[in-house]
């Protein structure tokens, strides 16, 4: 395992990946967030499929999905795909 | 051992001499006799790696790539529309800190078709990282190949390297070659050893996304390592003389420079004559130097700064053109010897372009035109295209 380097400096030769895809929060990108409705969501996880970034979480089969904010980015296929209209895209807040 | 050969031939013999691991080869003219020497030698054996066919340039590069991350020293060459095909490649080469060392045989780029020397394609790729040598005679070309390994694969360089021979003005004609003896070169250049490659029993990802709080201070070892190559440059230069009895004078070469009136900046075969030109103007009284640039990238500035205090007046001689502007030489030059309030007059010629010959009496005529600007002490206009066919008659 390469360790994180503080600067520049440590820097290995070669530019070798220190931080995986799960270390880089690339939620940050995100301006709007999908928000699921466990009322209208039947569990069917078209979301999951679709999702291009795998940002959609089911732990166990049975469970409602669940999005993981740090690394969906709010591109909107999962609220396009959803066939019961659960998934809402709520503006972001806050930032 | 002495024998008679073109740069062409002088680069594959290098290459050999280097103990390369995996060469890729795509003909393109000029560069094409390389490639062929180098098939001949490995089908007879005498070749320490393996040599690989590919379809393009790009992916001529892109395997490089791939077999250096794997811990192969690698070699190709390449030549004007090849070049520019490599394009996307370069930057990753250098992004990835592959220590390649590549032959460019200097041509033109088309339209119209030209197969000729030119620089054109060696400085559009100025941007990319790559560090450049020019080589001014065949023994050249082999002497800075071998050069080349050791200052990219050195650990704190890390750097590929373009090895530019002029196409046709080298590429195909003969000189004699000094062949260093094998024992020899293996003693100045050990075995490709790279910090990091690619491992089975300790794998890891190489080149991944990094986000942009990381990427520039990537891109800042880059930069930071140009200068230590600098350093690095004229060390190896050093051994090599120690060595092999030659030297190329690091990153720059003043010759006939100490006393001279006036200074010629060039890089490449235009060297040759620019000296032999020099020698006989001295023969008549005339103090003119030459400024041999051996490396443009990293480009040596502070050395230059020098020509300040050496001359009132320099040229630069571009075998290569930045439409809208200037030659590349020429801004690179006088930004790099640029004072505030002062320092010498810069002006540019262009010319020897696709192949279109550059004799001894038009550099005669930049020489004079110098001292002429020395005498005025002014410079009448920027760039001066040589040799171009205007009605006049006069060349």
């Amino acid at each position: 395992m390469v360790e994180v380097p503080k600067t520049y400096k440590d820097l290995p030769s070669t530019p070798i990946t220190f931080f995986t895809t799960e270390d880089n929060k690339t939620g940050t990108w995100r301006t709007i967030r999908p928000v699921i409705d466990k009322e209208k969501c039947t569990r069917c996880y078209i979301c999951w499929k679709f999702c291009p970034d795998l940002s959609i979480e089911v732990e166990e089969e049975g469970d409602y999905p669940n999005v993981d904010y740090d690394h969906c980015k709010g591109c909107g296929i999962c609220a396009n795909e959803c066939p019961s209209g659960a998934i809402a895209m709520e503006k972001e807040m806050g930032k | 051992m002495m024998e008679v050969m073109t740069a062409n031939y002088a680069a594959a013999y290098a290459v050999k001499l280097a103990r390369v691991g995996v060469i890729a080869a795509y003909p393109i003219t000029p560069q094409s006799s390389i490639s062929e020497k180098l098939a001949e030698m490995y089908v007879k054996g005498e070749l320490y790696g393996k040599y690989f066919l590919v379809e393009s340039e790009h992916s001529a590069m892109s395997m490089l790539i791939g077999a250096s991350y794997a811990g192969a020293r690698t070699f190709t060459a390449t030549s004007s529309h090849g070049l520019a095909l490599m394009h996307e490649m370069l930057f990753w080469a250098v992004g990835a800190r592959r220590p390649i060392v590549m032959a460019v045989v200097a041509r033109a780029l088309a339209p119209p078709w030209n197969i000729w020397g030119d620089h054109m394609d060696v400085m559009s790729e100025r941007d990319t990282g790559w560090m450049q040598f020019f080589c001014e005679n065949n023994q050249e070309t082999l002497d800075t190949i071998l050069m080349a390994y050791k200052i990219s694969e050195d650990r704190s360089v890390m750097l590929p390297s373009m090895v530019i021979e002029d196409g046709f003005i080298l590429s195909h004609t003969y000189e004699a070659v000094d062949i260093p003896d094998q024992d020899d070169v293996d003693d100045f250049l050990p075995p490709f050893d790279p910090e990091w490659k690619i491992d089975f029993d300790d794998p890891r990802r190489f080149g991944g996304l990094t986000m942009p709080d990381w990427w520039s201070e990537f891109r800042y070892r880059i930069a930071l390592d140009q200068e230590v190559a600098k350093k690095k440059i004229v060390e190896v230069d050093k051994e090599f003389e120690r060595r092999f009895g030659r030297s190329y004078g690091g990153l720059v070469e003043f010759y006939n420079c100490d006393d001279a009136e006036v200074a010629l900046v060039l890089a490449g075969s235009a060297v040759g004559t620019a000296k032999e030109v020099s020698d006989k103007m001295r023969e008549r009284g005339k103090k003119v130097g030459v400024v041999k640039l051996k490396t443009f990238r990293p480009f040596p500035a502070e050395e230059l700064k020098k020509l300040n205090d050496m001359v009132p007046v320099v040229g630069v001689f571009d075998r290569s053109y930045t439409f809208g502007y200037g030659g590349a030489l020429y801004s690179e030059v006088r930004n790099g010897i640029y004072v505030p309030g002062g320092g010498a007059l810069v002006k540019n010629y262009v010319g020897g372009m696709g192949g279109k010959d550059f004799t001894p009496k038009n550099m005669e005529f930049i020489f004079e035109d110098l001292l002429r600007i020395k005498k005025e002490g002014k410079v009448d206009r920027m760039v001066e295209w040589i040799n171009i066919k205007d009605g006049t008659g006069r060349w």
